[in-house]
């Protein structure tokens, strides 16, 4: 058995320099996990922002939302300061109006959304019905195409004319939808709308124009989404269909198509919830207006588009009409929850897991 | 007779009638890939048209006015400078941080790990209207009442933009082979060391291309400022903090809800300058990805 020398032992113990980089270890350690849970307190802030002023639309009573500009003195115009209800005064407190707790049944029984008035409606179906027109427009305009991009794109494309068309779709995912909202108010509305709605007339603003346009936007993430899930069908599967015979056309609908079908479900599902939650577009070319109509070439407002025109109008903390903002918002949150919740949920049960 | 034409004409007897539905498919592929460039095309030519007697240098430097002729953009530009810087920043670090936590000092099979990542998905399926919701409540009243200043604007921004910095700066993260931790542990370096030292400068173009594109997320969102109540015209640049502000996506907004023309055609020409910023940073993006792409 060889000596080993004191020196070399030391050097294995750890030493104060190594008893330094333990203790930076955990500060870093201990600072990222701080870093982390910011995801968690975001979460946590939304749900709580959320719940709360809907909490009280449903229990309390509060002064009337957008109550008439005669009815106070002293708003600021301009965006500077704060504008909570302590910083109005009344005119005249004989003129504040009251709106009394709005009930559930009333809120998911009404056919009358009228937030404005001083005894105002609140049956938000007008805005579900909005919301699902121009959803299930946009899903007619991005699911077909989109599933036909990817197709064209996976089984199709060479390498090359790959390379010039993803950078292309990226660009258009890349558009902001402030500019989409521009193109359906001053190209799609009165070109494309007004021209194959046959049921009604099509005016300015119309629920066709927006919903189109969303369709149009969230069309390269429905065809990049389900490109991906078709890229996760082994090979081996589309080579078998081709060595018995099958065309382009039979391997893309016979095999590819129900082999990735949890994958471009999840991206439908996915595209639907973008399509939902999209304020910008519907706002400048749906209108204002929260008709209730069946009509797509009406004007309409889709939950999240009611909560931006309410954001415009500047309302006063805690009145009936801010508080709508966070009623609408829970239910627009539950809805794109649940969507995104059921996405995970159709890839991991249906998936068809190969080898 | 060659074997592929032999196997075709034993393989069905209807070849015909395979074939013409086999060209009535591609045509439809065709069509939805027409449907996606045109929409490019018409976006771009449209809004050049309808923006180009617009755009002049004074369109660059005049500030908002009541009148269209006198009208620019000049604060919408520094307000969207300042908002996006701050936002990118601040998520950027936060995202380094959360990635770098679950990518490097946890267990990929940890109850928290998976609880943390699936907190981050859900978070990037809420629409960002929500956000906005957020923000009013918190930061521009409520408990921060900041007000609407380009802080707030800020702080909303990043928790918007975070989930998607958090997802692509872990992407980055993952990329790295791991033989280059294993080198760096064998060592003798520490996890922190070989984070810092071999896994940071090593995923260091990924991590530039993915907050590229968080902030241009940042940059082209309207949503939630709308929400938290910026559309009046704000004739100076943003000072601080706590200054008022406008950035051009909700100038844009302003001007389409406009009924005259010269404002659609103002309108037209802040786009314009958008895209063509939007259009810069996916560049360089691009650069970087492709300067730097290492063969591990």
């Amino acid at each position: 058995m060889t000596t080993i020398s004191s020196a070399a032992v030391a050097s294995l113990l750890p030493t104060g320099h190594v008893k330094k980089q333990r203790r930076i270890e955990k500060v870093v350690v201990g600072a990222l996990a701080l870093i982390a849970s910011s995801g968690v307190i975001i979460t946590v802030g939304i749900v709580f922002s959320l719940m709360q002023p809907t909490y009280k639309f449903f229990t309390e009573r509060a002064i009337s939302g957008y109550a008439s500009d005669e009815t106070f003195v002293g708003i600021e115009e301009s965006g500077a300061g704060l504008r909570d209800s302590s910083d109005i005064s009344f005119a005249d407190e004989s003129l504040i109006q009251y709106a009394e707790p709005v009930s559930l049944g009333d809120f998911f029984g009404s056919t009358a959304w009228y937030p404005q008035y001083e005894d105002g409606d609140f049956g938000v179906l007008p805005l579900i019905v909005g919301t699902l027109l121009v959803m299930l427009t946009a899903t007619i305009v991005a699911v077909p195409a989109g599933i036909g991009i990817a197709f064209f794109l996976n089984q199709y494309a060479k390498e090359r004319t790959r390379r010039v068309l993803k950078p292309l779709l990226e660009v258009l995912a890349g558009v902001p939808t402030v500019v989409f909202g521009f193109f359906a108010l001053v190209f799609v509305g009165p070109y494309i709308a007004k021209n194959i709605w046959p049921f009604s007339d099509v005016g300015i603003y119309s629920g066709l124009a927006a919903g189109i346009t969303v369709g149009l936007m969230i069309l390269p993430m429905m065809a990049t989404l389900a490109d991906d899930a078709m890229a996760a069908v082994p090979n081996s599967l589309v080579e078998g269909a081709f060595a018995l015979g099958a065309t382009r056309r039979e391997v893309c609908t016979g095999v590819i198509l129900p082999a990735g079908l949890s994958g471009i479900m999840a991206a439908v599902i996915i595209a639907l919830s973008r399509a939902i939650g999209e304020t910008t577009i519907v706002l400048l070319a749906a209108g204002s207006q929260a008709v209730w109509t069946f009509n797509l070439g009406s004007e309409m407002q889709t939950m999240a588009s009611y909560i931006g025109f309410a954001g415009i109008g500047d309302q006063p903390v805690d009145s009936k009409g801010y508080q709508t903002i966070f009623a609408v918002g829970l239910l627009l949150f539950i809805i794109t929850f649940g969507l995104n919740m059921l996405s995970r949920k159709v890839v991991k049960r249906f998936r068809e897991v190969y080898e | 007779m060659t074997t592929p034409q032999l196997v075709a004409s034993l393989s069905d007897s209807t070849s015909s009638s395979r074939r013409s539905k086999d060209t009535l498919f591609l045509t439809v592929l065709w069509a939805s890939l027409l449907l996606a460039l045109l929409t490019l095309a018409a976006l771009v030519i449209n809004t050049l048209i309808s923006g180009a007697s617009s755009l002049s240098w004074n369109f660059i430097t005049f500030f908002p006015s009541p009148f269209p002729e006198d009208s620019g953009i000049q604060s919408a530009l520094f307000g969207s400078l300042w908002v996006t810087l701050t936002s990118g920043v601040i998520s950027l670090s936060l995202a380094l941080g959360t990635a770098i936590y679950l990518e490097e000092f946890t267990n990929p099979d940890s109850r928290l790990q998976r609880f943390i990542t699936v907190n981050i998905q859900t978070l990037a399926g809420v629409p960002s209207i929500v956000y906005g919701i957020l923000g009013l409540a918190f930061v521009v009243r409520g408990p921060l009442g900041w007000g609407f200043t380009v802080g707030s604007a800020a702080a909303t921004l990043t928790m918007m933009v975070l989930p998607l910095m958090i997802v692509t700066t872990r992407e980055a993260l993952k990329a790295v082979p791991s033989s280059l931790r294993e080198g760096s542990y064998a060592l003798g370096a520490t996890r922190w060391q070989t984070v810092y030292r071999q896994v940071l400068p090593a995923a260091r173009p990924g991590i530039a291309t993915g907050s590229i594109l968080g902030v241009s997320r940042a940059l082209g969102e309207s949503a939630p400022l709308i929400l938290l109540g910026a559309l009046a015209y704000v004739s100076y640049n943003p000072t601080g903090f706590d200054s008022d502000f406008t950035v051009l996506p909700l100038m844009i907004f302003k001007w389409a809800t406009e009924v005259q023309d010269e404002y659609r055609g103002l309108a037209a020409a802040a786009i314009v300058v958008l895209l063509l910023l939007l259009f810069a940073l996916n560049a360089v993006a691009i650069i970087i990805r492709d300067r730097s792409r290492i063969k591990w």
